[in-house]
């Protein structure tokens, strides 16, 4: 067991012919995932990686059948070709792609709710269930099969967490990067939900950042509904006010926000804090043991 | 990216939001004839930075004559506002907004964002204006209304009367409140902001609501499809490494300690920082490299970090998953050949390729430590900042 993705998911992937996409399909492909086809409008009937390529995510649903379907299009066109996906009949979207505007989100994020789909991203490194599917940009090689449960709102922090758990001999369950963006297709609360009715999740490690209110809203959920033991890392102890930390979502406004905050919030629901990011896999293997 | 006041409420009027009679001027020679062309017997003048707290930093003045106007001009133009808001260099005053003298009868609070937790467009109303909105919200949370738009209905009629029922507005103020509302949230969509705020909303003796600030930020994600926003830009106002970085898209952010770090991935770059301090040592900055990094943009990344004459040591970490390692490494030492580097470097790397670009860097002649632990860099890096 795992969520979201495993050996039966059938990867569509939107701009299939562009460089970042190539790249990181190709891995995908070696590392087992089962692609079975892209899109790049203008380039229908072309074969690219062995695969397929149609002008429209709706001839790809007809020929080849995927089930998730992986965003590499440009930022200006995300909400686009999110709502294609949706429209066609995806279920499970992830959008890789950083830089959508916020208020492309607001529209998308209403009309996947309706959809009933689940969206992750955009701006995120995707998910892989390790030794079954990889849908995102993340190194397969640190992975390694397991039972922590790893939720991100960043991409490289998410490798951290997944390498020191791999060298410890934990390994993970399946790893879900929802992004760095204000306005996420899927919240942390949502990925809990899935972690803790999954049987292979034996722990789950959220690792936030500064910036809103999702960490404190995990911390509700968690303390109300996760059996399971919770270790997290908050990024940006460090960071000043009010300035924007890379990631669009990363910033603490009118003092709220901050790394304090949410750890004390955290502390206070039951989660185990890892004071330092070198700590997070030592920190599981504790609560674990 | 933030806007000017006068910026914002260049808009405003655009929008059809009352605003007062005003001139920008960028030379006190023009002082005096704007004050003429307005009219009237009071100014007000306000230096025009991107920070608040004017007021009390003596940037915003009433004067009873051109001449008083002039000499704000004289004194403020080219000159730096130190406002609570800014650090202790302050902001370059470029321009000075004369406005007319509103007379005011009571202080609102407007505002709109886009609310993370309700995924909407929010506004925020309050009776209480003029004052710090936090401490409204802390102290009297009975004076705030929180009103979310529908992205499929926009505001409706029913939500400006619930607003103005808060702000306190009688029926002709709330009846001008409702041509208001829809001004205000096209205002905000047609230009991709994130944040409107107008502090005071006013309502003048003559029982008009009037817009006496304009405070607008617009996501920065979406400058791309705003050209005349991109016009507004006004690069003075910011750190200069900070745009430097930007138009290179590289996220900079200067900070004050003496290790300069080069990181790829935000949350990473972050959790870098903290590892710093951690270790006792002090980051001079956070710079997120990004997913797409090329040798170039690493180029010049390491430029603007060895730009900072406060960094000893370069920490560069970089977790292999868009960015392939062996492009790191030859940025890295691309870099160092160009701008010519006599601080020591040292270089984390891990992931994809990173054992080619750990080689690439062992075979260079420089004097790069590389380690391929967290830990080990970070110590080392501390230790030889000290």
């Amino acid at each position: 067991m795992s969520i979201l993705v495993d050996k039966n998911t059938r990867l569509l992937v939107q701009g299939f012919t562009g460089s970042q996409a190539t790249l990181h399909s190709e891995q995908s492909i070696e590392y087992g995932t089962n692609i079975v086809g892209g899109v790049t409008p203008g380039k229908g009937g072309q074969v690219h990686l062995g695969t397929p390529v149609f002008n429209s995510v709706h001839e790809a649903m007809e020929a080849v059948k995927p089930n998730a379907s992986i965003i590499f299009v440009p930022a200006q066109f995300c909400k686009d070709s999110i709502l294609e996906a949706a429209d066609a009949g995806i279920k499970l979207i992830i959008c890789i792609t950083e830089g959508v505007p916020t208020l492309d989100m607001l529209i998308v994020k209403k009309r996947i709710d309706e959809l009933g789909i689940t969206l992750i991203g955009p701006n995120c490194p995707g998910i892989i269930t390790p030794g079954e599917a990889k849908l995102g940009i993340m190194p397969g090689s640190i992975h390694m099969k397991g039972s922590v449960g790893i939720i991100s709102r960043s991409g490289t922090l998410t490798y951290e967490a997944v390498k020191q758990t791999s060298d410890l001999g934990l390994g993970q369950s399946t790893c879900v990067g929802i992004g760095g963006d204000p306005i996420p297709g899927t919240s942390f609360v949502d990925v809990l939900k899935m972690m803790q009715e999954d049987e292979q999740t034996k722990a789950i490690v959220m690792v936030g950042e500064i910036g809103g209110t999702a960490e404190e809203e995990a911390a509700d959920f968690i303390k109300e509904n996760v059996t399971k033991p919770v270790i997290s890392y908050i990024a940006g102890q460090t960071a000043p006010a009010g300035k924007r930390m890379g990631h669009a979502g990363a910033i603490i406004a009118g003092g709220k926000g901050t790394a304090a905050d949410k750890i004390k919030k955290l502390e206070e629901c039951g989660v185990h804090i890892a004071e330092n990011l070198l700590q997070i896999g030592a920190k599981a293997k504790e609560v674990l043991s | 990216m933030n806007l000017h006041e006068y910026q914002g409420k260049e808009l405003f009027k655009k929008f059809g939001l009352p605003v007062s009679n005003n001139k920008v001027i960028t030379s006190a020679d023009d002082a005096i004839n704007a004050c003429r062309d307005i009219g009237g017997s009071k100014w007000v003048v306000k230096a025009q930075v991107h920070a608040g707290g004017r007021g009390k930093a003596g940037g915003v003045k009433l004067v009873n004559t051109p001449d008083e106007a002039l000499d704000f001009a004289n004194h403020w133009l080219g000159k730096r506002l130190v406002t609570y808001q800014t650090d202790s260099n302050g902001q370059l005053v470029n321009a000075i907004l004369i406005e007319e003298c509103t007379d005011i009868e009571k202080e609102l609070y407007l505002s709109a964002v886009v609310d993370r937790g309700a995924q909407r467009i929010v506004f925020i109303g309050s009776s209480e204006g003029g004052v710090n909105i936090e401490e409204v919200a802390e102290n009297t949370p009975e004076k705030i209304i929180y009103e979310p738009i529908d992205p499929l209905t926009g505001p409706m009629g029913f939500q400006s009367r619930k607003i103005s029922k808060v702000l306190g507005l009688n029926n002709e103020q709330s009846k001008q409140f409702s041509k208001m509302l829809p001004q205000l949230t096209d205002l905000f969509i047609s230009h991709d902001l994130s944040l409107l705020e107008i502090n005071p909303l006013v309502i003048t003796q003559g029982g008009k609501l009037h817009c006496l600030d304009a405070k607008i930020n617009i996501d920065s994600n979406a400058v791309y499809r705003q050209p005349e926003i991109q016009a507004m830009h006004d690069p003075s106002q910011e750190d200069p490494r900070e745009s430097e970085a930007a138009m290179h898209d590289l996220s900079y952010v200067s900070l004050d300690g003496n290790i300069g770090c080069m990181v790829n991935g935000a949350g990473l770059a972050m959790g870098t920082m903290d590892t710093i301090k951690y270790f006792g040592g002090s980051p001079a900055n956070f710079l997120d490299v990004g997913g797409t990094a090329t040798q170039e943009r690493v180029s010049k990344a390491f430029k603007l970090i060895l730009a900072d004459p406060e960094v000893r040591v370069v920490l560069v970490n970089i977790f292999g998953g868009i960015v392939r390692c062996d492009l790191i490494a030859e940025g890295i030492l691309a870099a160092i050949e160009e701008v010519g580097v006599s601080i020591p470097v040292v270089v984390r790397l891990e992931g994809n390729n990173a054992d080619i670009g750990s080689s690439i860097l062992a075979e260079s002649n420089t004097e790069i430590v590389s380690l391929n632990n967290l830990e080990d860099a970070a110590k080392k890096a501390v230790e030889l900042s000290k």
